[in-house]
């Protein structure tokens, strides 16, 4: 398989949709220039393999490869991988064996060569991380049975199963390929406040709350259009800037670039009005879903007609037309990423409850539900974070939607820290405003959320569903697609419907202005992916 | 690590609050606090892992540098406007004076920072057809002192604005006290021309009030500039303490608090100096 080879994953074969997604300039890369990207968040350490945050990705990734990772030029598709430190990659028959070829002629930034033995070292404090050692991620290679340098070169992936999770999982973002010698001389933790890859860029300086400053690596493995060595940028600064005012003016005073996060639908318009096209907009579908769950730890909770009412009350597709004018919410849809392969089509989704088009028949149906359930006129609290975008404006018109079937609705809004402890340590919300963002859109792990709250951390609705976990087991476990939507019907029929555990609301929406001489750059789904930097370059 | 909502695994979290410290008893981690302090050992941060001096040396440069810009900003319009309103007491000039600062006191400086930056791309729009604004990244004066005044002035005179109302008000009261003593009236009976009567004698010893407010201006501007930086982007001291504190980083939150208690523990330790050297009458013996 060729380095740029579309990947047929068994899973994977999503197709790239028409949303975002602008054609890259054809005109000819020009070399040369300093980005300045704006960041709204701030970097708690440089391990990817410990953080989950873009304020880390943005400003850190592109001094990192990764062995495979989501194609730049086509970052819509939920298949296209390509290869990065690998040159091409085989699957065996059984689907269990991943065989990569490592590209040689590769070094560290500190002129390490790079082998097998460095991705292996890498994989195996990912996947395998030594008691004490972080790894954010290792619940996605649940898959993985081992990992083995086969070759100075070669590196063999055994799985326990064949799965399509496996290559999405793969190309996560976070997994930044660290030398074996790093590892061994300076240990598993020296990569949180130090940098040595083999990315576009080489590190230059952090000036803590202020930017990071990375140049050029001239010996980067990856051509560029020209036949020389990526990337065309002499070099990039993340500036630090938490308010979202401050970047908005950057890009239109012209002292940043581009903001990789998202801007609402006002602050793009004002761009545009001001600039008109001196800004390029890129949008699209993003990997974050929105909902509420309910505690069923709560009493209150545990009748599944009050939780069915809650989620018929929300008027999701008039909801989505009138609130993506103001917040960076859109798509209405299921658990499963928009226009995936395994997402639910339109007509599937209205079979659920409250999703269907008729809103009064299903407010008169909540309303019914909500007095069987003895809960008619009662009072309901939704937990809520203090972030405007999207949270406040989602939950803000979530309470006036239960208003309507009669509900005292009371909104908590608390900041993040506090918002996380509530739901995390007291476990004591009633209704909260609850998400799920990933990065590579891989719905057979990203499903994992809505697993019991003894296997999902992140299930802050506290049941225990143990037909859902045995579905997402049997999901992940089979190389068989169509098996694998019929079962995702039904985990998500029984989480939205059935048993309405979670509703969700709507999916988020990435909208991206930025200096139109910024070229190179596309938008993906998701707001981790597509920031090595080494496909952009300055039209100036 | 809980990021944006993607899975965290509880074992990593644990792990890392063991990292921190956190996992030992509050006593014990308030004994290591204080002993460390004793030697000025501030330990490291909790969300960035650095040193506490490094993270704190970058940014008190900043704020050092735009309190003692406010400091002139203010110092500069406040005094002679103070003693040109105290002079034409009740006159227009004193209204207007007046105005300005009682304006100056009532807009929050952050708005007045807004203000000045969508002015500064509106009118660079109109007349250059490109809209400017000020760097959003520090460069130290010692770098490129053009590039850090064009980015600093602009927060020195938002909040040296504010700054030299309050100190404009407190020059005018105090000149107006001083200019009904019995030796200023002596001092124009012997026929002293005016100039020399407010400058030598009535300003000197109405300072002493304006020195206490510039003096606590000073150290406020320190640790208090927490939402004007955040308009301009600067990296200095407040947005720190804002940033420590969202980010429940408790060893740089308590470092900050020492910090701005030192801060005022020594500016007003300077003004007691500045007493004595208005005041020959004042003596610390």
């Amino acid at each position: 398989m060729k380095p740029s080879t579309k990947l047929a994953i068994a899973l994977g074969a999503g197709a790239a949709f028409a949303l975002g997604a602008v054609a890259t300039a054809s005109a000819a890369p020009k070399r040369g220039g300093m980005l300045n990207i704006v960041v709204g968040s701030k970097i708690p350490s440089y391990d990817g393999h410990r953080e989950t945050t873009f304020g880390m990705i943005h400003p850190i990734r592109p001094f990192y490869s990764l062995l495979i990772r989501v194609n730049p030029d086509n970052p819509q598709s939920t298949s296209d991988f390509t290869c990065d430190l690998c040159e091409s990659f085989t699957k065996s028959s059984d689907g269990k064996t991943y065989t990569f070829k490592i590209r040689e002629n590769v070094k560290f930034h500190d002129g390490t060569p790079l082998t097998s033995q460095d991705i292996k070292a890498t994989m195996h404090k990912l996947i395998f991380p030594p008691k004490g050692i972080a790894s954010s991620r290792k619940a996605f290679y649940g898959m993985v049975e081992s990992v083995e340098a086969t070759g100075k070169y070669e590196v063999t992936f055994k799985l326990k199963y064949a799965t399509g999770g496996f290559i999405p999982a793969l190309a996560t973002p976070f997994n930044f390929v660290y030398s074996k010698k790093d590892l061994d001389t300076h240990g598993y933790k020296w990569h949180m406040k130090n940098i040595n890859g083999t990315g576009a860029f080489t590190f230059v300086q952090h000036q803590p709350g202020a930017f990071v400053e990375g140049k050029r690596y001239a010996n980067y493995h990856l051509k560029g259009e020209d036949g020389k060595n990526k990337p065309y940028l002499d070099g990039y600064k993340a500036i630090s800037a938490p308010k979202m005012a401050i970047r908005l003016q950057a890009i239109r005073g012209d002292r940043a670039q581009i903001e990789f996060r998202a801007f609402p639908p006002k602050a793009r318009d004002d761009l545009k009005k001001a600039l008109g096209d001196k800004i390029t907009v890129q949008e699209s579908d993003w990997n974050c879903v929105m909902g509420f769950s309910s505690n069923q730890k709560l009493k209150k909770f545990q009748d599944v007609r009050t939780r069915q009412a809650l989620s018929m009350g929300l008027d999701r597709w008039g909801g989505s037309k009138y609130l993506s004018k103001i917040a960076i919410v859109k798509t209405v849809g299921g658990t499963v990423f928009p226009n995936h392969k395994l997402a639910a089509k339109k007509e599937e989704l209205m079979q659920l409850r409250g999703y269907s088009t008729d809103l009064a028949a299903s407010q008169a149906e909540a309303k019914k539900l909500l007095a069987a359930a003895g809960m008619s006129g009662a009072s309901v609290e939704l937990l809520n974070r203090a972030v405007d975008q999207p949270y406040k404006v989602v939950g803000t018109w979530m309470l006036g939607q239960w208003k309507k079937l009669g509900l005292k609705t009371t909104q908590i809004v608390l900041p993040t820290g506090p918002w996380y402890a509530k739901f995390r340590k007291k476990k004591d919300q009633e209704t909260m405003i609850d998400f799920n963002c990933q990065g590579v859109v891989n719905p057979l792990i990203d499903a994992s959320k809505w697993l019991s709250n003894d296997i999902a951390s992140n299930n802050y609705a506290n049941y225990q569903d143990r037909q859902l976990d045995k579905w997402y087991d049997q999901m992940n476990r089979t190389g068989d697609e169509a098996e694998a939507y019929s079962i995702m019907r039904k985990y998500e029929k029984r989480i939205l419907h059935e048993k309405a555990h979670y509703a969700v609301s709507f999916w988020w929406y990435k909208i991206n202005p930025y200096r139109s001489y910024v070229k190179g750059w596309n938008i993906a789904p998701s707001h981790y992916l597509n920031q090595s930097l080494d496909q952009v370059w300055l039209d100036k | 690590m809980a990021g944006e909502g993607g899975y965290v695994d509880e074992q990593a979290i644990k792990d890392c609050q063991h990292d921190l410290g956190m996992d030992r008893p509050k006593f014990v981690q308030f004994v290591d606090f204080i002993t460390g302090f004793m030697v000025f050992d501030l330990g490291e941060s909790m969300w960035t892992g650095k040193a506490i001096t490094h993270e704190l040396g970058l940014r008190f440069q900043l704020s050092l540098q735009i309190a003692i810009m406010a400091t002139l900003v203010a110092v500069v319009i406040a005094i002679p406007l103070g003693t040109i309103s105290a002079i034409r007491q009740d006159t227009w000039l004193d209204y207007a004076v007046r105005t300005f600062s009682i304006a100056g006191i009532a807009i929050p400086s952050f708005w007045l920072g807004i203000m000045i930056i969508l002015g500064l791309l509106i009118s660079t729009q109109a007349w250059f057809g490109e809209p400017w604004m000020p760097p959003i990244e520090y460069v130290s004066p010692l770098e490129d002192p053009v590039a850090n005044l064009v980015q600093l002035i602009w927060p020195a005179v938002a909040t040296g604005y504010r700054y030299s109302a309050v100190a404009t008000r407190m020059t005018r009261s105090a000149l107006l006290e001083v200019l009904r003593e019995d030796y200023v009236r002596t001092a124009k009976a012997k026929g002293l021309i005016e100039r020399i009567i407010i400058n030598r004698h009535a300003l000197k010893n109405s300072m002493l009030p304006v020195v206490t407010v510039i003096g606590i201006e000073f150290a406020f501007l320190m640790g208090g500039l927490v939402v004007t930086e955040q308009v301009f982007n600067l990296n200095g001291v407040g947005k720190l303490f804002v940033e420590s504190v969202q980010n429940h980083d408790y060893t740089m939150t308590q470092a900050l608090v020492m910090l701005v208690a030192l801060v005022f523990v020594v500016t007003n330790f300077v003004v007691d100096l500045f007493y004595a050297m208005l005041d020959p009458r004042i003596r610390y013996s």
